[in-house]
């Protein structure tokens, strides 16, 4: 198992080191220049040829990709052309938000979609079968930004003012903050050490923040905020993955052993759930793992439609705005996520099938 | 066929009994000199959710076809002057009380002053558009790529599919916007990028086909009486790998417009005054409280048009995969 893992990690390494190469020859290839459209349309060669020197744009593009791997093993992403600042600090900022949208958002499409499915596989031909399916079909030719506005619509302005008004944007109502724990509970930290932003990456998950923090107040409207938003975001995921169990949920059903435990007078409960459900999970799994690219495409239209600072937002403002630090640099945190969640998936298998050796 | 299962039947059975004749005679049916094709088609035609499919994507193509004869307006022509009508009005549809002398407008106006139902309209055949040249040109491109990986095999084989799981790495509608920022914005190179982005699945499913039939007899056959590679592909491989293809282009063409018009949201894709129904939900969703309608209709026309496609692709999967001939429908 361990060798496998370790296996895995170093057949990563290519595919990882060709994304690198990918991101940045297209960072590149985007026409126009970044000072033009950083420093605006009237800056003077001169000025240009500063900005350059100082981002380091005047180099062959050849030493410019070895510098740039160089520091990327150093973990320094380098720096935002248009803001200044660290690529790893904006990310600090904005990852933990996409994070905890995209976790919720995986979490509601699995508790919602297996029931869904398996209800749809038990119940096979029926009208409820019939209903369920033509909703997931429904749901996965949805477009995820036209649900969010109609969604907005509906729960911020039709429904104002009843209990079930919901916020159409932000992460916080305005006057609320989430301290950070480190704050509340008198952590010193040495401002800009690894520490300090490690804590301060940790403390903007702001659902983990407000629970360590007992401040209840700031968890329900956090929550209240998310709902929307990863409502939007899970109706792809919920459609396929309720699909994908009612397909699998089908084919072990029509088995032998099925029969037999039924045929013993086994709890209908009992079937389903211990015999056909668990042997029925390896695709589901497999296609959850999969839906992660799902979520971050989505997560690009779900934070611009919801006004949430998160990476998808960035990440497209940021090949807009010819950012190529940001864009290298969040593409690569996203396609390792992407590798160690299907890593993950395949470590999954093991638990779910015993039958499975990793070797 | 129909005579080698006859004789075999027969010879088990000297005396066979009035039920054995009628399922043979039922089985005969089914094999009766009917082509492939038409055997396909009739399975396609047992799938509930294929011929709704069909039916509404017949729908649509008439819609497309007939535009100027449905839509009461051109889809960019500007009201102002021509009726008393007010920027972003709310439908008014005279079957459901809207006074008899203000004009019909069944999907409001938009921000522009426009009849939005024309718009919509003729965005049917902006979209039907999109669906088929992305997926068309992605299914050339991967059944090429495909069909070499899986016939060279070796490193050849190696090389294109690394390459391509480097494509697949990336969320594809963030590859598209980055394509699409470095072709330019617009609605031709949002259709290429979308294309290049859905290149791999198809040169997989190709690869798959081709190196399960590759290794059969009747492909020996052609290489003993010395066929050139590209006969034994384009008459032997291909048309035998048609039908996964078929699929996976069906589902690609829901999928094609689905990310054709999250681009076009984005304002990526068409530009106006495109009717594109993407650039029509992009350019008023900031009006969304006020004037929902200009969100609601284009995104029902997305919904719709994606649905059948996706409907028909389900049908056909279920119809013409052989790992699930033997399920009920």
């Amino acid at each position: 198992m361990f060798q496998y893992i370790v296996r895995r990690i170093l057949l990563a390494i290519p595919v990882i080191f060709g994304i690198l190469l990918v991101t940045f020859v297209l960072a590149r290839m985007i026409p126009g220049d970044p000072c033009k459209a950083i420093l605006g349309e009237k800056a003077t060669q001169e000025v240009c040829e500063r900005f350059s020197r100082e981002h380091g744009l005047d180099r062959p593009i050849h030493i410019q990709l070895g510098i740039y791997i160089r520091n990327v093993l150093k973990g320094d992403f380098g720096h935002s052309i248009r803001f200044s600042r660290p690529v790893t600090i904006i990310l600090i900022e904005r990852l933990p938000m996409t994070l905890e949208l995209g976790t919720i958002a995986i979490i509601v499409a699995t508790l919602i979609g297996i029931p869904l499915g398996t209800i749809s596989a038990v119940y096979n031909n029926t009208a409820v079968d019939v209903v369920t399916m033509v909703g997931a079909n429904a749901g996965v030719s949805m477009p995820v930004y036209w649900l969010g506005l109609m969604l907005a619509y509906v729960f911020a302005l039709l429904l104002k003012g009843t209990p079930l008004a919901l916020p159409p944007s932000g992460r916080l109502t305005a006057g609320l903050t989430a301290v950070p724990f480190y704050e509340v509970y008198n952590i010193f930290l040495e401002p800009e050490s690894i520490k300090f932003h490690l804590y301060e990456f940790i403390a903007n998950l702001y659902i983990f923040n407000s629970l360590v923090t007992a401040n209840w107040k700031a968890l329900g409207d956090v929550l209240k905020h998310l709902i929307l938003p990863s409502a939007a975001l899970s109706t792809i995921p919920v459609s396929i993955i309720a699909r994908m169990t009612r397909s699998s949920m089908l084919e072990v059903m029509s088995q032998d052993y099925i029969r037999t435990a039924k045929a013993k007078g086994m709890p209908q409960r009992t079937v389903v759930f211990k015999h056909a459900l668990r042997n029925a999970l390896l695709p589901i799994t497999t296609i959850i793992g999969l839906q992660l690219g799902t979520i971050f495409a989505g997560a690009v239209l779900t934070e611009t439609i919801f006004g949430l600072a998160g990476v998808g937002r960035m990440l497209f403002e940021a090949i807009t705005a010819r950012d190529y630090p940001i864009v290298q640099g969040f593409t690569l945190v996203i396609a390792i996520g992407y590798v160690g969640i299907n890593l993950l998936v395949d470590i999954s298998y093991v638990f779910i099938d015993p039958r499975i050796r990793l070797d | 066929m129909g005579t080698v299962l006859q004789s075999n039947s027969l010879n088990n059975n000297a005396d066979p009994s009035e039920e054995e004749i009628l399922a043979l005679e039922g089985s005969l049916k089914d094999y009766r000199a009917n082509s492939l094709w038409r055997l396909m088609l009739r399975r396609v035609f047992r799938q509930r959710s294929a011929i709704i499919g069909m039916v509404v994507l017949g729908l649509l193509v008439l819609v497309a076809l007939l535009a100027p004869v449905i839509a009461s307006y051109g889809p960019e022509k500007v009201l102002i002057g021509v009726e008393p009508v007010r920027k972003r009005a709310a439908p008014c549809i005279h079957l459901l009380g809207c006074p008899k002398d203000e004009p019909q407008h069944l999907m409001g106006i938009d921000g522009n002053v426009r009849d939005e139902f024309s718009r919509v309209v003729y965005g049917t055949r902006v979209s039907l558009f999109i669906g088929f040249t992305t997926t068309g040109f992605a299914i050339v491109v991967g059944v090429v790529l495909g069909a070499i990986s899986g016939y060279a095999g070796g490193w050849v084989d190696n090389v294109i599919m690394r390459l391509l799981d480097v494509v697949m790495a990336f969320p594809s509608l963030l590859l598209a916007i980055a394509i699409v920022n470095v072709l330019g914005r617009g609605l031709q190179n949002a259709l290429l990028a979308i294309a290049i982005v859905n290149i791999p699945s198809y040169a997989r499913v190709m690869r798959a086909s081709v190196l399960s039939i590759k290794e059969q007899d009747f492909v020996e056959a052609s290489r003993a009486l010395g066929a050139r590679h590209s006969r034994i592909l384009l008459t032997r491989i291909l048309p035998n790998s048609l039908s996964p293809l078929i699929v996976q282009g069906t589902l690609g063409i829901a999928g094609a417009i689905l990310s054709a018009a999250a681009l076009s949201f984005l304002g990526l894709g068409a530009q106006p005054p495109t009717p594109e129904w993407g650039t029509m939900l992009g350019t008023e969703r900031n009006q969304v409280f006020s004037a929902p309608h200009l969100v609601f209709f284009p995104g029902i026309a997305i919904m719709v048009t994606v649905l059948a496609f996706n409907l028909l692709g389900d049908g056909l999967r279920d119809a013409l995969d052989p790992r699930l001939a033997s399920k009920p429908a």
